[in-house]
């Protein structure tokens, strides 16, 4: 009942033992996520919470333990080589939190990540959840209810107040997932809809998106020609001023691409049912339910 | 981050990007003594004020001059004044320095730039024969007349590469060598600095047959400033809003917009989305405002002093989305915070999520005239109702 996460999925946390890292790595544990080890450089041999094993290298705690997927809570200097550890160690999956890598650093790791099986969700994100199954991420678990609607987003906040809009009108999730407020993301809008179309545990998708670049609209275009599910969606920042960084590094309208006003207008040239108020994000997505 | 013309072009010309032979002033008097120097016989000297915006021809910020003594005059008149030009806004920028440089002989004017294309996720050069004019514009009205080269980030710009964009502009032998010199050099000077944007607009050709960079403008990415000390320390503090400066040396993320209703948000998608509602309720937004995913008291209260210093604010809606971090822990901070501060505003409060009716309660039993709001439509729309009656 979900996309890329679930209850059998074994995760690794980069940067275990950090402020960030072990006060998630707790909520994720109590959330029932299975966490199987944790990696510091140099603190390899000790045990978080008297429980998760501590390696000091991703490749180690893959062989001992079987992890298959990894959460990056490295800072920010440090984390594009995180993730490039992780996937030379093969896990399939890596979430990578982190916000303020470099620009450079990140097309440094798509090309790393070219031909190799890994999928990276992220950078700069809340991370994935699969509602009552897995979370692995900064996201508050109890907002989200066991469902068959998918949800995939650049924001955190605005995802849980989307989220928090289902829920409350009782439509549950199969999978939510916070793609990233970078110009650089590992997986796209339109890599998510082709996840989402392809699980037959998901029978509609909530697409929220924002200012800058264009990803809702190849999303948007993957929606009209190949999806068999339909799609609402909200898109952040139509009073945002042209040139200017809203919070997200990839929040910018530049050169007059990017805008909200556009997005919206190919979005629902493309059928996609577009919510007018982000206080009726829930009710969009309700209304293609019947 | 941006910079100035003058710090875009020590970086291009250290690359070995040719400029012209310029001096930057903050007094008129260095101006005389820059252009006495610079001075050659019967040539004309060109005064610009230095300020990070476009458009300072039409606005009266470059002058032309025949001796030192207009140049030390167009200097005395730039320096300390506001220019205000297309991309200024009406408020327009004070002129802190002027840059005097030798005119040129042009003949031709080019246009070369280099920036992140998110879609490929690679660096994208562009050349044009329209130099000197907008390259939106060019890209809006003749789009065939921009020629473009992806750029891979592993072998960086390839020669080849190079010598094509000169020969796509029609230049031929010894110009079109001149010239993809001069794109390498851009692209070097671009991914060595780990800049976002630097253009050479415009990339002139002067009778002499060189090619030399008139104009030029970088920009970069913040995320990467920690490793490049030298262009962080070229930040002009002058060049922002004080209160978007205050605002991020608190580690928030503000930005100042003309409207009347302020907002505190947690999250950026958020923020703006709050933006918008206050907007579609008949209101103007009055800033951006992230006080970060998992607020706090401290961030609550940088937040909420920064939004009162504007006096354009005449209410404030706090709209928090609690997670792990409760309602009602985001609720004491508020109240907390906000007792001891006197409200010249009337302030909507709206939290939803983890614990939100025990944030409801907090609110309503501080006694602080907070306005409680249970929907979002309705914080925005009691916000901007309370700003038209709550002008300062």
């Amino acid at each position: 009942m979900s996309i890329l996460v679930g209850r059998d999925t074994r995760v690794v946390i980069q940067g275990i033992t950090g402020g960030e890292g072990s006060f998630h790595a707790r909520q994720m544990i109590e959330y029932g996520t299975n966490v199987v080890a944790g990696v510091t450089p140099g603190r390899g041999g000790q045990k978080f919470e008297d429980k998760v094993p501590v390696f000091d290298t991703v490749a180690q705690a893959v062989q001992a333990t079987g992890a298959d997927s990894s959460v990056v809570f490295v800072p920010s200097a440090f984390a594009a080589d995180a993730v490039m550890e992780a996937a030379a160690a093969g896990v399939k999956l890596v979430v990578c939190i982190t916000e303020g890598i470099p620009v450079l650093d990140m097309v440094r790791v798509k090309r790393f990540l070219a031909g190799r099986s890994t999928r990276l969700i992220g950078p700069n994100c809340p991370g994935i959840i699969t509602p009552g199954a897995c979370k692995i991420g900064i996201m508050p678990g109890f907002i989200h209810k066991p469902g068959r609607v998918g949800v995939v987003s650049r924001s955190g906040t605005l995802t849980y107040e989307a989220v928090w809009q289902l829920s409350e009108l009782g439509i549950g999730q199969s999978t939510c997932i916070g793609i990233g407020g970078d110009p650089v993301v590992g997986t796209t809008h339109l890599d998510a809809l082709e996840l989402f179309n392809a699980d037959p545990d998901t029978n509609a998708v909530l697409l929220i998106g924002e200012i800058g670049g264009t990803a809702e609209e190849a999303a948007a275009r993957f929606a009209k020609e190949r999806m068999n599910k339909p799609v609402a969606a909200f898109i952040a920042g139509r009073t945002a001023p042209p040139g200017r960084r809203m919070g997200h590094a990839g929040a910018i309208i530049s050169g007059g691409v990017g805008t909200a006003q556009s997005k919206i207008e190919y979005l629902r040239s493309c059928g996609v049912a577009v919510a007018e108020s982000p206080a009726d994000i829930g009710r969009t997505l309700q209304g293609l339910l019947k | 981050m941006k910079i100035h013309e003058f710090q875009a072009k020590s970086i291009l010309s250290r690359a070995g990007v040719p400029v012209p032979a310029g001096e930057v002033c903050e007094t008129a008097g260095q101006a005389r003594v820059a252009a006495e120097k610079l001075s050659e016989a019967g040539r004309p000297l060109v005064v610009k004020a230095q300020i990070h915006a476009g458009g300072r021809g039409k606005g009266g910020g470059i002058k032309l001059v025949r001796s030192a003594g207009e140049a030390e005059k167009a200097a005395g008149e730039m320096i300390g004044s506001t220019l205000v030009t297309p991309q200024t806004g009406p408020e327009g920028r004070t002129v802190g320095r002027v840059l005097v440089e030798q005119g040129l002989d042009i003949q031709r004017e080019l246009y070369a730039g280099i920036a992140f294309d998110r879609a490929s996720a690679m660096d994208v050069m562009m050349v044009s024969t329209e130099g000197g004019v907008e390259i939106e514009e060019v890209a809006k009205n003749t789009p065939e007349k921009i020629h473009k080269e992806y750029i891979d980030p592993v072998t960086g710009i390839q020669p080849y590469q190079a010598r094509g964009l000169a020969y796509r502009l029609g230049l031929a032998g010894d110009l079109a060598r001149e010239a993809g010199k001069v794109f390498q050099a851009l692209y070097t000077a671009y991914t060595a600095n780990e800049a976002s944007l630097a253009e050479i607009n415009p990339l002139v050709i002067t009778a002499q047959g060189r090619v030399i960079a008139l104009d030029a403008k970088m920009n970069f990415d913040d995320n990467a400033l920690f490793r490049h000390k030298d262009i962080a320390a070229m930040r002009d503090p002058l060049e922002e809003d004080p209160l978007e400066r205050e605002a991020n040396e608190c580690g928030l993320n503000y930005i100042k917009l003309s409207g009347n209703v302020g907002c505190m948000v947690n999250g950026a998608g958020l923020a703006m989305a709050t933006m918008d509602i206050i907007k579609q309720a008949g209101g103007e937004p009055a800033n951006f405002l992230d006080v970060g995913g998992g607020a706090n008291v401290e961030t609550v209260g940088n937040g909420f002093r920064i939004i009162c210093k504007d006096p354009n604010v005449g209410a404030v809606l706090i709209n928090i989305f609690g997670g792990i971090v409760r309602c009602d822990r985001v609720a004491q901070g508020v109240v907390d915070f906000l007792g001891g501060f006197g409200l010249e505003v009337p302030v909507v409060v709206r939290l939803q999520g983890t614990n939100a009716q025990q944030g409801k309660k907090i609110i309503q039993e501080a006694k602080l005239g907070f306005q409680w709001a249970d929907s979002f439509r309705e914080a925005a729309e009691k916000a901007v109702a309370a700003a038209k009656g709550g002008a300062r």
